[in-house]
């Protein structure tokens, strides 16, 4: 929280130490009660089971149990001191919230040790607390979701009070920079998506018609004919190419792939671009090659072979089994390898960024550059435009529409793909 | 399948044995193709590490230039005038600019003439790599000269890993990226191990089967598959403009790639805690354990080694992600390596896009190197994952 200095801040209560000394206090305090706290109440234990009483739970339960008297208060006094701080609903100083937390670690020693008697069920207490610690880490699954969602729409409400969504939808003309028209104030910036979902269109398609031959020739050559050593080196060495970062595609695609596409285009006598939707779209099937085939490999294994003997035993040649039997009974997992490779490819931003353009243009010649709706997202954050400014919230109505549609695309794929699973296992 | 068809001549059905032939070639045909289908995707794999090492393997070489330095007042004040007029187009200009400092470092060089090897500018580096060099006419043979008397020669690039982002391509190295990337991954694995875990625990071990149950791991699901671009968009409106951490920092990237990170350790944990067999649970809970202390001493022990080589695998991918962290701002111009978790910090990913987008050509080679290095820590970190699983993973 350096760097984040309110202006309206009393004087008087600025604390003198910084975050991070505040947090390494605050550690340091809890550490240090909390390990007392277990060797009092572990030797309280030990000192009742030495004048012969039996107690409920083993010693170190006793101790754990304090432990836990400790903790919870001071976590929870400092969290809330810590959210109100940052709201900024209340001003406290670090310093306070760490002292208030400790006094309330105090506190809750005190107040433990009070409790402890022999029959005090310290294990069951410690299960429960275990319990509830475990259910607070699941949901923190769903807040990330739900933040996702929240913080998305939010800013998106925020930007459809600024432009409307019929313009937004259906325009042609994406414009969001007034820096070079705004002096003059004739023109306005223009919001209409159209063209950027056609370049994201365009080059995801590029990338599937690159990555579902290959991919899925690949994943039948390996589950119907390669030998076992064969599938052994060439899963592994496929599933490398899902495992190279997006940002190294992306140099490769800029770096290798465009001029040679300008080159091979010169040789036939077109014109391409240097950020042409192609290059991008080629290296991005490549990237998606083992999306498709290590599921598809999965799916195609785990058809079973009764199938196979059966249409064998009419006489039909390998390639006439795989073809009418196998991919037919395989197909709802391998349209769902294809929607979730596609939902990959929508939302994929480094190789764009680096090889495809950054103007919205809206036309079929893949030799041309196209802008995407995730490279439109990285440009609008990371300009110098105000927080507020629609140039800036278009953003997050793009990613608005990214979520849904990958959404969207994933859950159809689940559902198929346990539709798949019901129907043969 | 069988023998050749058309081998069979005691029957006289010569179209039957036309249709077969050509059945058979249609079979040849498509097994053709799967099999250059997987020999195209294995060999993409091949031309792009060629084609990565071949522009990036000059970057680990780097010139250097013997020339005799001048310490004085004059020098001091005018650090160009240090080196001999026919040499200084070759030397770094950090080399020049560093001059004061080192004069202060060492008082007893004042008013002395120092035979040295230094930093040759990027032109000088990038000519004895043989790439395209700004370097062309008289000043590249006088180059070639220098090199046959042995006034130029090429080194070890201990820059590249000791030095921070320079706008000097030569004296530009991945110290401060690396660090960055350490402080970033370091708040990743504090977050989503520990979160990640006990929520997979949970669902595996405690979590009676319901609505409620069913919704986290849909939701699980589902954040697995969401593009990482919109982690930055929580990140920066949350983290950033909510909470306030500090833009660029790597708490702030840590944090958002702990997120993305998540779902991968939970997966991975609740197979690793599957593959335990029930035996061992119920053997503990048989002796009077609580379901906590079965899990704690006996099913997390055993599944140890899934779960580390999971989030392993997972933190090889927050390393190379590079989108989320372009919106919250890590791709600032970072000289100096991050001293806190609040500083502004860069990662090697982000490094390797800054240096992606420089129009000087020497930047080419040092983003394929950086790109070598980046490669070469996943690999071991995957290799780490893979040794670990082979290792200690038990099969019942």
């Amino acid at each position: 929280m350096s760097g984040y200095h309110r202006p309206f801040r009393l004087q008087g209560l600025r604390s003198d130490v910084d975050t991070g000394t505040a947090i390494f206090l605050f550690l340091a305090g809890a550490a240090a009660l909390a390990y007392s706290a277990f060797h009092i109440g572990r030797r309280w234990a030990v000192g009742v089971q030495g004048q012969g009483v039996v107690t409920h739970s083993r010693p170190h339960q006793y101790g754990w149990y304090l432990v836990a008297w400790v903790l919870l208060p001071a976590g929870a006094v400092g969290f809330v001191g810590a959210l109100l701080r940052i709201t900024a609903w209340i001003r406290f100083t670090e310093l306070a919230i760490v002292g208030s937390a400790l006094a309330a670690a105090g506190a809750g020693f005190w107040l433990g040790h009070r409790l402890l008697k022999p029959e005090l069920r310290a294990r069951r207490t410690l299960e429960a607390i275990m319990r509830r610690l475990l259910l607070a880490a699941a949901l923190v699954s769903i807040l990330t979701t739900s933040g996702i969602v929240l913080s998305i729409l939010f800013e998106s409400i925020r930007f459809f009070q600024l432009v409307s969504f019929l313009e937004f939808i259906t325009g042609t003309d994406w414009a969001p920079d007034t820096a070079f028209t705004g002096a003059s104030g004739g023109a306005e910036p223009h919001f209409g998506s159209v063209p950027l979902f056609a370049g994201t269109f365009m080059i995801t398609l590029i990338a599937m018609l690159v990555a579902l031959p290959v991919g899925l020739l690949s994943a039948i050559y390996m589950a119907e004919y390669a030998s076992r050593r064969v599938r052994e080196v060439a899963k592994p060495v496929l599933e490398v190419l899902a495992g190279i970062p997006t940002v190294v595609y992306g140099f490769f695609a800029a770096l290798t792939v465009a001029p040679l596409v300008v080159d091979i285009a010169g040789a036939l006598g077109l014109d391409a671009s240097y950020n042409s939707a192609l290059a991008a779209g080629l290296v991005m099937g490549i990237m998606i090659i083992p999306f498709i085939s290590s599921l598809s490999d999965d799916v195609i294994n785990s058809v079973p072979d009764a199938l196979r003997e059966g249409s064998y035993a009419l006489g039909t040649t390998r390639s006439e089994t795989i073809r009418q039997i196998v991919l037919p009974a395989a197909l709802p997992g391998i349209i769902s390898a294809f929607l979730l490779a596609v939902s990959r490819a929508l939302g994929e931003t480094m190789i764009v960024v680096m090889a495809a353009g950054l103007r919205p243009n809206l036309t079929w010649n893949p030799l041309e550059d196209m802008t995407t709706v995730t490279v439109r997202i990285v440009a609008a954050l990371t300009g110098d435009q105000a927080f507020d400014s629609a140039a800036t919230l278009s953003a997050f109505a793009l990613g608005l529409i990214l979520f849904i549609v990958t959404l969207t695309l994933n859950l159809v794929s689940v559902i198929l793909v346990r539709r798949f699973r019901q129907k043969y296992a | 399948m069988a023998e050749d068809p058309t081998e069979n001549k005691h029957r006289g059905n010569f179209a039957a044995n036309a249709r077969l032939r050509r059945r058979y070639r249609a079979e040849r045909r498509f097994r053709l193709y799967c099999m250059s289908a997987l020999i195209l995707a294995v060999s993409f794999l091949v031309v792009f590490f060629a084609d990565m090492i071949s522009t990036g393997y000059s970057a680990f070489t780097q010139a250097e230039i013997r020339v005799e330095v001048t310490y004085n007042e004059d020098t001091v004040a005018v650090p160009q005038r240090a080196v001999a007029d026919d040499v200084q187009p070759f030397v770094s200009r950090g080399v020049l600019r560093g001059l004061p400092r080192e004069v202060e470092d060492h008082p007893d060089w004042m008013g002395t003439t120092r035979t040295q090897w230094v930093l040759a500018t990027a032109a000088v580096d990038q000519y004895l790599s043989g790439n395209t060099s700004a370097l062309t006419g008289e000043r590249a043979q006088r180059v070639h000269e220098l090199e046959e008397s042995g006034r130029v020669r090429a080194v070890f690039n201990h820059w590249l890993f000791t030095q921070g982002d320079s706008k000097l391509p030569e004296m530009s190295g991945l110290k401060s990226a690396l660090v960055g990337s350490l402080y970033v991954l370091t708040i990743t694995l504090a977050f989503a191990f520990p979160v990640g875990v006990l929520t997979a625990i949970y669902l595996e071990e405690f979590a009676p089967d319901n609505r409620f149950t069913q919704t986290i791991e849909i939701n699980i699901n589902n954040l697995a598959a969401v593009p990482s671009i919109l982690f930055g968009l929580l990140g920066l409106a949350i983290f950033i403009n909510f909470f306030g951490v500090p833009r660029s920092s790597a708490l702030a990237g840590g944090l958002t790639l702990g997120l993305m990170t998540l779902p991968v350790i939970i997966i991975t944990t609740r197979t690793a805690l599957r593959a335990v067999p029930d035996a061992i649970r119920e053997g503990a809970l048989a002796v009077g354990a609580t379901r906590w202390q079965t899990v704690r001493d006996h099913v997390l022990p055993v599944s140890l080694p899934g779960i580390l080589t999971g989030t392993i695998i997972g933190l090889a991918q927050a390393m190379g992600e590079t989108a989320p962290l372009l919106l919250i701002g890590m791709i600032a111009y970072i000289p100096d390596a991050p001293a806190s978790f609040t500083d502004a910090a860069t990662v090697l990913p982000a490094q390797i896009f800054t240096w992606a987008g420089m129009p000087e050509h020497a930047y080419v080679e040092r983003t394929a190197g950086a790109i070598l290095v980046l490669l070469s820590v996943l690999i071991l970190l995957n290799a780490a994952a893979v040794y670990l699983r082979r290792r200690f993973e038990r099969r019942w």
